[in-house]
């Protein structure tokens, strides 16, 4: 993607020194090349996320990948947003699950989206694709948390690249791997060893099947999981039938058994 | 010219004695250079019309395009030195990225504008650069209204409904003057906006030459896009169709 | 001189007639380096290119460059130009690979690459490029051979040859048109090597010394073939009925790439203050 205007070691240096430059004259806010002289070593960038976001699973079928995310954005233990829609639809190749900081997805996402107008308004017949645009949020995670400056985020990218399904994740460090089965928060203790079971029982699930299992795994983290919640969105994205966001879905819950327990023990 | 030789003409920061700055004038002369392109603003729509000049077989078709997207809803066309109007395109897509990165909407087209202008009319002012060779026509469609402005090279702007640059762009101003403009819709936006650029076609002087179409409208959702290419053709067989009969009639007459 | 053109000094200066005499002259820059040919059929690129030797003692300088496994680039015109050019198409090339893991679209280079090149020809402290590039390369979207120019436009072309008297290889390229799409590499490689030949005068001939060849395509890297291989072909279009070639006294005149529209002919330009015959080069140019 080309980066438009942005001067790098081989394009030509600004005109004057301090002199008006072209561009001067339209010095919009935000188009200012540097506005702050802080002294780096004075700084402290922030290090904990704020409103988070819990686990993202996803997991490859036969035709294609399904990665779902619930809609509670917490604030610390405070189920604080209860309506945040964390799987998008990046294009027609690929679909996208985050979490962790909802502001930081929010931001990355607004990267994402603009990109993605860039790559329409070249209109060349090409459009990104999963593993590169799974490169492309590794080089970002990782650069900014080599700056001290995380993305507090964990990424699920899902998508079709040549026909085949891909299913790849980044993390906050810019651990970046890619997995026909993959969960991240929580739901990578508690829902991996379910999804991978179910995998290695059958790699070639029908859509049904794999929605069922999602389903089913969702259940289990909301049960377990005190950062989750009983609605989620489903990302589906398949050769034939391309993406579909879905959603929101409930998860029927029945807290029953606790209670019981308690009456036991008393 | 009474401008060549006064050594008043050599600088765009400089102005002759009777108040013109000859620079810019000479650069919107490279526009006229160039193939004609005009822009039709109808009661719902957009219509972009470019006779792109073909100077060799060898390359290939439909390329070097010359109506550009810059965002999703707007829409650039341009007469002039291509090379200098791709920098023109560059700078369009970077302020309405800018727009949205800040205020989270598409740029409206007035403010567009206003910065694609000023960026323009920044190379007027110095002698360390040229003025821009060329002309660029910008269309929206935003708020269920067509838009349309052009820019000239000296960085002057202003709101059209009809507007044509290039080599031809008197004669197919006197057929856009002809048109009802506020009551045509796309389909016959383009349907006139192809018969214009083939009647204003110099087949002497330039031979070969490409039509390319692009709108924006009801009919798109508001998205810029190319005319697809059986609505194209179709105009473009309209419009050869009208120009042989005209031509038939002439022969009568005579 | 009778006159000298006032408007010819810098990049910064319209003519009258809206040209921009600078870039006019720098175009002039590429055909004063020897030709180079480019051709694609439905799977691959090819470029072909005659190299010069400045001295019996000197080894013929380089005209074509890889630029990353997909692309190659073939140049005529100021060789040092094309070097930084090069530099900035391979360093596109690579940053695009770490940030997208992927080979960067050609389209999208070329875009950059005049983008870059535009600047060149509107601002004073600079001048523009002196070279013309020939860049075959293979993307998801085939193969495709791209044309530069020093007045920062270029062209997707099916077939394409620039430098000196290239007229001539345009003229066997236009001819022979059709066959490209459907033939096969080796017989794109032949009409390649026919084309540029077409190009010399009487008494000169292909060689291995004097010819380079690069393929690019559908499951081949960018690839400069070797001398056994160059032979190959060589031998292999020997027999061929050779056009008449014009004689040595054909003046270069006719020698323009296909460039932009024209201004209008009737509007008398001064004369243009440098000398016609044998001009010599301020830099090499091959």
């Amino acid at each position: 993607m080309s980066m438009p205007n942005k001067a790098d070691c081989f394009s030509s240096l600004p005109f004057w020194q301090n002199g008006p430059a072209p561009g001067a004259f339209y010095n919009f806010p935000g188009t200012a090349a540097s506005s702050s002289n802080y002294n780096d070593c004075g700084i402290q960038r922030t290090q904990t996320p704020m409103v988070t976001g819990s686990s993202v699973i996803g997991i490859q079928y036969k035709d294609g990948i399904i990665i779902a995310a619930d809609v509670l954005a917490s604030y610390g233990s405070l189920a604080r947003f209860r309506n945040c829609e964390r799987v998008m639809k990046v294009n027609d190749n690929i679909i996208l699950g985050a979490g962790g900081d909802y502001a930081d997805y929010q931001y990355l996402r607004s990267l994402i989206e603009q990109k993605i107008i860039d790559e329409k308004c070249l209109d060349d017949g090409f459009t990104l694709k999963p593993k590169s645009l799974h490169c492309w949020l590794t080089r970002v995670m990782y650069n900014k948390r080599s700056n001290f400056n995380p993305l507090w985020n964990n990424f699920i990218i899902g998508g079709i690249e040549d026909g085949k399904p891909f299913l790849g994740t980044v993390d906050k460090l810019g651990t970046a791997f890619s997995d026909p089965v993959i969960a991240t928060g929580y739901g990578a203790y508690l829902a991996t060893p379910i999804l991978t079971k179910a995998y290695d029982a059958n790699s070639q699930m029908t859509e049904e099947e794999a929605t069922n299992l999602i389903y089913k795994v969702m259940q289990v983290l909301f049960y377990r999981d005190a950062r989750s919640f009983p609605k989620y969105h489903l990302g589906v994205i398949s050769k034939e039938k391309g993406v579909e966001i879905r959603g929101p879905i409930e998860i029927e819950h029945n807290w029953e058994v606790s209670t019981m327990g308690r009456n036991q023990l008393r | 010219m009474s401008s060549i030789g006064t050594g008043y003409d050599l600088s765009a920061s400089q102005f002759s004695p009777d108040g013109r700055v000859f620079q810019v004038e000479y650069a919107q002369k490279a526009v006229e250079n160039s193939g004609t392109v005009l822009g039709l603003k109808g009661k719902d729509c957009v219509v972009f019309a470019v006779e792109k000049l073909v100077t060799s077989k060898l390359y290939e078709p439909f390329s070097n395009k010359r109506t550009f997207n810059v965002d999703q809803h707007i829409g650039l066309a341009v007469s002039g030195l291509i090379s200098d109007a791709r920098q023109i395109v560059e700078t369009a897509r970077l302020e309405a990225s800018n727009y949205r990165g800040q205020y989270g909407v598409g740029i409206p087209l007035k403010y567009l504008n206003d910065r694609l202008s000023m960026f323009m009319h920044a190379y007027t002012l110095y002698s360390a650069v040229r003025p821009y060779g060329c002309s660029a026509i910008l269309s929206s469609y935003e708020d269920n209204k067509p838009e349309m402005y052009m820019i000239d090279p000296s960085g002057v702007s202003h709101g059209y409904t009809g507007c044509a640059i290039g080599k031809a762009k008197q004669a197919a101003k006197t057929e856009i003057e002809k048109l009802k403009l506020s009551t045509l819709d796309h389909i016959s936006l383009v349907k006139e906006a192809a018969r214009i650029i083939y009647l204003v076609h110099d087949e002497l002087k330039d031979k070969q030459f490409e039509l390319e179409m692009s709108w924006v409208g009801e009919c798109t959702q508001g998205k810029h896009e190319k005319v697809p290419l059986n609505i194209k053709t179709e105009a473009e067989n309209a419009a050869r169709q009208i120009l042989a009969d005209d031509s038939d009639s002439d022969v009568d007459e005579i | 001189m009778q006159f000298r053109n006032q408007y010819d000094s810098d990049v910064t200066v319209w003519s009258p007639q809206g040209r921009l005499h600078q870039v006019e002259y720098a175009m002039e820059a590429v055909k004063l380096g020897s030709a180079t040919v480019g051709l694609k059929n439905k799977t691959h690129a090819v470029i072909v290119a005659l190299k010069r030797a400045t001295s019996e003692l000197s080894s013929h300088q380089k005209k074509i460059f890889p630029i990353d496994k997909h692309i190659g680039i073939a140049m005529s015109g100021l060789t040092a130009d094309a070097r930084m050019l090069s530099r900035y198409m391979r360093t596109e090339c690579l940053n695009y690979k770490y940030s997208h893991d992927n080979t960067l679209p050609v389209s999208r280079l070329i875009t950059n690459l005049g983008n870059k090149m535009q600047t060149c020809t509107q601002r004073y402290d600079r001048r523009p490029y002196g070279v013309g590039l020939l860049v075959a390369g293979y993307d998801d979207q085939g193969p495709h051979i791209y044309q530069t120019c020093p007045s920062a436009n270029y062209f997707d072309c099916k077939a394409m040859a620039i430098g000196a008297r290239s007229q001539s290889a345009r003229t066997y390229l236009e001819k022979h048109l059709n066959e490209f799409m459907s033939c096969e590499v080796e017989d794109l490689i032949k009409h390649g090597l026919r084309s540029l030949r077409d190009t010399l005068p009487n008494e000169a001939d292909l060689s291995t010394k004097n010819v380079s060849i690069g393929v690019v395509g559908k499951g081949t890297d960018f690839k400069i073939l070797d001398e056994a291989e160059t032979q190959r072909y060589l031998s292999e279009i020997e027999g061929d009925d050779k056009r008449t070639r014009p004689s040595d006294g054909d003046a270069p005149s006719d020698d323009r790439p296909p460039q932009d529209p024209p201004a209008d002919p009737l509007a008398q330009d001064p004369q243009v203050a440098v000398a016609t015959e044998e001009r010599s080069a301020a830099m090499d140019t091959e």
